[in-house]
């Protein structure tokens, strides 16, 4: 067994569309290990989207393999699936996802409910995990109460709550103004280098620059894979904003 | 504007990070324990107030009517039960048939052919019954020290009080004696006492009836309101041979004569057989020929009691399928809401999926959800269906009677149309597809 976090043979899927079928991912094979922050990219329809959910465990491929940690995901019931999202995978989404009339707290507790975690030390981890992402502030603050910024960080937490082998970020900038969506990039940088593995699907050139590691897709094909030295997010940060330093503390 | 620290989102090299990740989780049950899910169910029916008001409606309505009509039915019923229980059970009454005289029907108690020794031979001929006991009565003034009351004055056997079950308040009953002698004793009826010595004891006092002295022996245990709402109480018995001589004199002819025979049948017997025996003794002996009319009517008090009741389960049985038809609107109104409930929060369905949700776990949370706003519904309607039943008894003097196990039944079937009719929604939700459910709007 490879000691990869995620392996793929000739994974694909097709969609039935009208009379024929929509091949949205053809024949993908690629290897990531633990540890890596991977960017997937590629314009609309290209199957970067498609992947991240064969990925995530959310869809069943129509042809090929795909190994969590070496679990062939293939062979696993709808249960155990539910059980590797919960253990191994936290889930980040372009426009949050949050509940609306949970505050901040009870948000990030959501998966801890699913993993049969205690009512209190529910509370106390989700408290923690908000203080990670920088709001220890808001535990309170219901997602209308809170920026986009912010409404992405308690998304983070919450992805981060179980703990999770690898994060999985589908366009996370892409409803944010550049400041936020470049801090949102420092915090995913920061979180990769204490040992969180993301794939991040995005369009966005300038945001895949913020990962290792760069999978282009195309009509569905895995196009090139390349690996590459990271943008600092929090350099950039600072050069667009002077006075960042002292509104952070 | 933002806050957050900057061990985060400064440069990395600031802090070492790896000690900012939470420590693994203890390993646990995977799984959604039920006071969480109750917890969710009640946050979520919280969320939508009115709505969810408005849909327990209907089966709260269903309930309330459930409840308080089955109340209603109870109540009548008791009462019925306690009118044949005061008329005496196994009895029937013999009482002279009408006659025709000379083309004119005289009416039922027209003729004087029941005698005190038709009594005896019903007792000595028809072993399935146990006692036969004759009366007559007149409505006479009463007088008490400085007190009177007209009342019925019975002149009964000691077997009539065996047969109406009639028992004592104080004091005790004639002796055989006292009643074959002839002698001036009496029981008073509970009203008749209470009009007449108002809270003393009138064992051993003295009434007047028209002009002749008798000492009252005992008080009769009180027995209520009859069939029509007379008064059972406002009654004077006594012995008959004494009523016969000193209070409703008659000649020769009429001197055995009676109004009424009570005869009780064993515990066990064929009323109808009994009664049927009763007819052909009568007939037999008084003669009468094929084709012609009886002489006697008799009648079963019970019987008639019971069709009362009869008619009273009729209405509670139609009232109880209306409350039927009720919760059955109300179920729908629940699973509508619930179907309501799933397509609005479809994206939440599909985000707790991806947070580790297995169907099974969103099954529970939009049953439960279901099931918990039937319940309260239904709690909401005993509340309401005991508070109506109260006022029925208040004020329109029914009489009502809670059936706790129809309560029960009540709360257990709305919680089942919870469950039956939230069913399909749930389902509904389980089955969403996680990432379309992701996507929709």
């Amino acid at each position: 067994m490879s000691g990869a976090l995620i392996e793929t043979e000739g994974l694909t899927r097709h969609y039935p569309a009208g009379e024929g079928v929509v091949a949205a991912l053809q024949d993908v094979s690629v290897a990531v290990e633990p540890g890596a922050f991977v960017a997937a990219m590629g314009p609309s329809g290209s199957g970067k989207s498609t992947f991240l959910n064969l990925v995530g465990c959310l869809d069943r491929p129509t042809r090929g393999r795909y190994r969590l940690m070496g679990d062939d995901t293939a062979a696993l019931s709808a249960d155990r699936l539910a059980e590797l999202r919960s253990r191994r995978l936290g889930f980040v989404f372009q426009s949050f996802n949050l509940l609306p009339r949970v505050d901040a707290l009870g948000n990030v507790e959501l998966p801890m409910i699913y993993r049969g975690v205690g009512r209190r030390a529910r509370r106390d981890r989700a408290a923690q995990a908000l203080a990670m992402v920088g709001l220890g502030e808001r535990l309170h603050h219901r997602p209308s109460q809170l920026s986009g910024g912010q409404m992405q960080r308690v998304a983070i937490a919450r992805a981060l709550v179980n703990g999770p082998d690898l994060l999985l970020a589908d366009e996370p900038t892409g409803a944010l103004d550049s400041v936020t969506g470049l801090e949102i990039m420092a915090l995913f940088q920061a979180l990769n280098a204490a040992g969180v593995a993301i794939l991040m699907v995005t369009h966005d050139a300038e945001v895949a620059a913020f990962a290792t590691r760069t999978l282009r897709f195309r009509d569905g094909r895995l196009v090139s894979d390349t690996r590459h030295a990271p943008r600092d997010a929090a350099e950039a940060l600072a050069a667009m904003r002077p006075g960042a330093q002292g509104i952070a503390a | 504007m933002t806050v957050y620290r900057p061990s985060l989102t400064a440069t990395p090299s600031a802090t070492p990070a790896a000690a900012r990740i939470l420590p693994p989780l203890p390993p646990t049950r995977p799984g959604m324990d039920l006071a969480e899910a109750l917890r969710g169910a009640l946050a979520a029916l919280a969320a939508n107030k009115l709505r969810a008001m408005l849909t327990a409606l209907g089966i709260f309505i269903g309930v309330a009517a459930v409840i308080a009509t089955v109340g209603v039915g109870a109540g009548a019923r008791e009462q019925v039960l306690a009118q044949i229980r005061s008329l005496g059970s196994n009895l029937l009454v013999v009482t002279p048939g009408s006659f025709n005289m000379g083309g004119v029907r005289l009416g039922a108690g027209a003729r004087q052919n029941l005698t005190w020794d038709d009594a005896r031979v019903i007792e000595r001929d028809l072993p399935a019954v146990e006692v036969a006991g004759a009366f007559i009565r007149s409505q006479q003034q009463l007088v008490a020290q400085n007190q009177n009351w007209p009342t019925f004055v019975q002149g009964i056997d000691p077997e009539y009080l065996v047969a109406h079950e009639w028992g004592l308040a104080s004091g005790r009953f004639f002796t055989p004696e006292e009643a074959a002698g002839g002698r001036k004793v009496a029981l008073l009826g509970a009203t008749v006492a209470q009009n007449l010595f108002g809270d003393e004891d009138p064992v051993g006092r003295q009434v007047r009836i028209r002009t002749t002295p008798f000492e009252v022996v005992g008080v009769l245990a009180s027995k209520g309101e009859g069939q029509g709402g007379w008064d059972q109480d406002d009654i004077v018995l006594i012995p008959f041979w004494t009523a016969r001589r000193s209070i409703m004199g008659a000649s020769r002819a009429w001197f055995r004569s009676v109004n009424a025979i009570s005869v009780k049948v064993h515990e066990g017997e064929d009323m109808k057989l009994v009664e049927e025996q009763l007819r052909a003794l009568f007939r037999q002996h008084h003669r009468v020929v094929a084709n012609e009319p009886d002489t006697v009517n008799i009648r079963n008090l019970a019987e008639v009691a019971a069709t009362r009741d009869a008619s009273a389960r009729t209405l509670s049985t139609l009232l109880a399928a209306v409350a039927a038809v009720s919760l059955l609107v109300g179920g729908i109104g629940v699973m509508n809401i619930m179907l309501v409930s799933v397509t609005e929060r479809t994206r939440e369905i599909g985000l707790r999926l991806a947070v580790g949700a297995r169907r099974r776990d969103i099954l529970w949370q939009f049953l439960l959800e279901a099931v918990t706003l039937a319940l309260l519904g239904g709690a909401a309607g005993v509340a309401a269906g005991i508070g109506v039943s109260q006022l029925m008894s208040q004020w329109a003097g029914w009489p009502v009677l809670i059936q706790w196990d129809a309560v029960a039944l009540a709360v257990g079937v709305s919680g089942l149309t919870g469950l039956f009719f939230g069913f399909w929604p749930a389902r509904r939700a389980a089955m969403l597809d996680p990432i379309q459910a992701l996507r929709s709007e």
